[in-house]
């Protein structure tokens, strides 16, 4: 059943459930971190439009930089802004930011510690018919393994924006990950979000597995849940969006009452989310994990529901990877 | 203008400078020559009379930042900071060893007196871009000057800056590039044609200059014209001699990437010595 201390959405099974992209949320969440703190700007690299920094341009515009289409320019100039007091927060395609200036961020804002917020926004095959170049899937991996770099992935529009004003407040480097399908918001404003922290979405009374997700799949893992729950499976669905740093003990928690888990990312399975968390279990409480996620291979056009369906990352694919850990 | 007095007291500042540098090569027994002794010169132009900066206070906001694009020179910037007094000169002899606050290649978070981390090439330009363009929002008066190799021009990022910089006018930001020739794989010429460079820089909306790097007087004289134009950001194309100061080095580009052994140090350290100014120190 669902975690009342989530205080999730109110009609969260229904059909007309609002949808919302992430990128919606880091839209507004710029704006209202904008308005707290004045030191705030932001760097887009001619995407204004898909990545959702129109109305911070139109609200603050002496403090939006139009970059053009150069996304190296992007990170080393917000380095740059970060070195004399400014919080940028750069919004490009996560396929070409960090995808193409991968070495400007380890540089110049990794390494040198500045507060830039590196936002990839159309991460995911959900990006839909822009194909394979443009559908980022191994961005989680590659910030991840940058020292000092947090990597959040919000689950909805509205965690999102609670995430973009978070990040806003910290004075470290940050990756933010979003994706451009409407999904549906399954947060409220009274769930909790908090850097580092993991959320229990569901928990049946006598779970055998629990589905450890990140990003808008966990309300796939939800649907998923309750399906099984009905067939007498019973499963916890432990919701990341802070893939680094690891809410470890959230995760040793559920991992401990059950017999084996379940991983739920739009990313490759390799370096990803479902990585960071058997890497972490098989040090910490060894037991069988199933990595549902891109494997190996580069996406394709199409539309979310047929490419998600077709990479194994729909509902009834989560039930599949549940049933076949039991067997 | 300076007076003859003034220009051979600095340039006794840019030879103890050289001086430290052959040291700190010999004793790390890797790192490149050639540019940090060409660089020498407009280093101590820099630390020693154009900076508005503070030894005791690094970070001293009101300070002019100075970042250094093309990290590999890196002994010449930690030799003239150490004699600026940002710390001593001894450890300079540290230089690339385990522990060192003076890494390979400089990094921020290690030594007081860095703007920015550097080494991977073609992202000073536009840190530095980013610094003046923060800076002018905040209507802050402080410059914004920038050191980058002639090698560093074949990057993508350092037109990306060039263009942001022109479009923006950004006339708080000087550019410096050590226009020496020299690259690791030979002449820049032969490795892939850079000229021409003030045209290139002047279509991107800079303003040009052109000026002996290894000219004291004359250089800072070209700094002073620079932040005297308001209209647009200034590139100084300083040429200079690769390996300057050490003549039996100088024009070589092999000298590029290579420290000097122990022997070839004692040597060099005696040719610096045929230059104007006193080395009291007895290194041979």
């Amino acid at each position: 059943m669902l975690n009342k201390a989530a205080h999730l959405s109110a009609n969260i099974f229904a059909d007309d459930i609002e949808k919302l992209s992430t990128r919606d949320g880091f839209g507004t969440g710029v704006v209202e971190a904008a308005k707290a703190d004045e030191n705030v700007v932001v760097l887009c690299a001619d995407l204004k439009e898909s990545t959702r920094a129109e109305e911070f341009e139109k609200q603050f515009p002496e403090r939006f930089v139009e970059m053009g289409v150069a996304e190296q320019n992007l990170a080393t100039i917000a380095s740059g802004m970060a070195r004399v007091g400014k919080i940028p927060f750069v919004a490009s395609y996560a396929a070409f930011s960090p995808g193409r200036n991968y070495e400007q961020i380890r540089t110049t804002i990794a390494l040198n510690q500045m507060p830039v917020k590196v936002c990839g926004m159309h991460a995911g095959v959900s990006v839909g018919p822009d194909g394979a170049t443009h559908q980022m899937l191994e961005d989680i991996g590659l910030m991840r393994m940058l020292p000092g770099m947090t990597v959040l992935v919000p689950g909805d529009a509205e965690e999102a924006r609670k995430a973009v004003i978070a990040a806003a407040q910290t004075d470290t480097p940050v990756y933010i990950r979003f994706g451009r399908a409407n999904t549906p918001v399954f947060t409220t404003s009274e769930t909790p979000f908090e850097i580092g922290k993991a959320m229990m979405l569901w928990e049946d009374t006598e779970p055998s597995i629990g589905i450890l997700s990140t990003g808008s799949l966990s309300y796939t893992a939800l649907v998923a849940a309750r399906a099984l729950s009905e067939k007498g499976i019973g499963t916890i669905i432990l919701h990341v969006p802070t893939v680094k740093p690891l809410d470890e003990k959230a995760v040793l928690d559920v991992a401990r009452r059950v017999k084996g888990i379940v991983t739920v990312e739009e990313h490759q399975v390799a370096g990803g989310f479902g990585s960071a968390i058997a890497e972490f279990l098989s040090e910490e409480h060894a037991l069988p994990i199933h990595r549902l996620g891109i494997k190996d291979v580069f996406g394709q056009s199409g539309t979310p529901d047929e490419l998600l369906a077709h990479y194994g990352l729909d509902t009834g694919s989560i039930e599949n990877a549940v049933r076949l850990l039991l067997k | 203008m300076l007076t003859n007095n003034e220009i051979k007291k600095l340039e006794s500042h840019a030879e103890a400078i050289r001086e430290t540098i052959i040291r700190m090569l010999v004793a790390a027994g890797s790192g490149h020559t050639a540019g940090p002794l060409d660089m020498a010169d407009i280093f101590t132009a820099f630390y020693f009379h154009i900076l508005k900066h503070d030894s005791k206070n690094p970070e001293w906001e009101e300070r002019d930042r100075l970042v250094l694009s093309n990290g590999h020179i890196a002994p010449v910037l930690y030799s003239t900071l150490a004699h600026a007094g940002y710390f001593p000169i001894e450890e300079c002899l540290t230089l690339r060893t385990f522990g060192s606050r003076l890494q390979g290649h400089p990094e921020r978070l290690r030594l007081p007196g860095l703007e920015t981390t550097s080494g991977p090439l073609g992202e000073g330009l536009s840190q530095a871009t980013g610094m003046a363009y923060a800076l002018r929002m905040d209507g802050k008066k402080q410059h914004v000057y920038c050191l980058m190799s002639d090698g560093e021009q074949e990057e993508g990022n350092t037109w990306e800056a060039a263009m942001f910089a022109g479009k923006h006018a950004l006339s708080n930001l000087t550019a410096v590039m050590d226009r020496n020739n020299i690259q690791i794989d030979g002449m820049t010429e032969d490795v892939m044609p850079l000229e021409p460079l003030a045209d290139k820089y002047r279509a991107f909306n800079w303003h040009v200059l052109e000026v002996n790097g290894n000219d004291i007087g004359a250089f800072i004289t070209a700094v002073e014209e620079a932040k005297s134009i308001f209209e647009k950001p200034t590139l100084i194309l300083a040429h200079t001699i690769p390996g300057k100061g050490v003549p039996e080095i100088e024009f070589d580009y092999h000298w590029h990437g290579k420290p000097p052994t122990k022997e070839e140090g004692e040597r060099f350290l005696k040719q610096l010595r045929t230059m104007g100014g006193s080395v009291p120190h007895d290194y041979a």
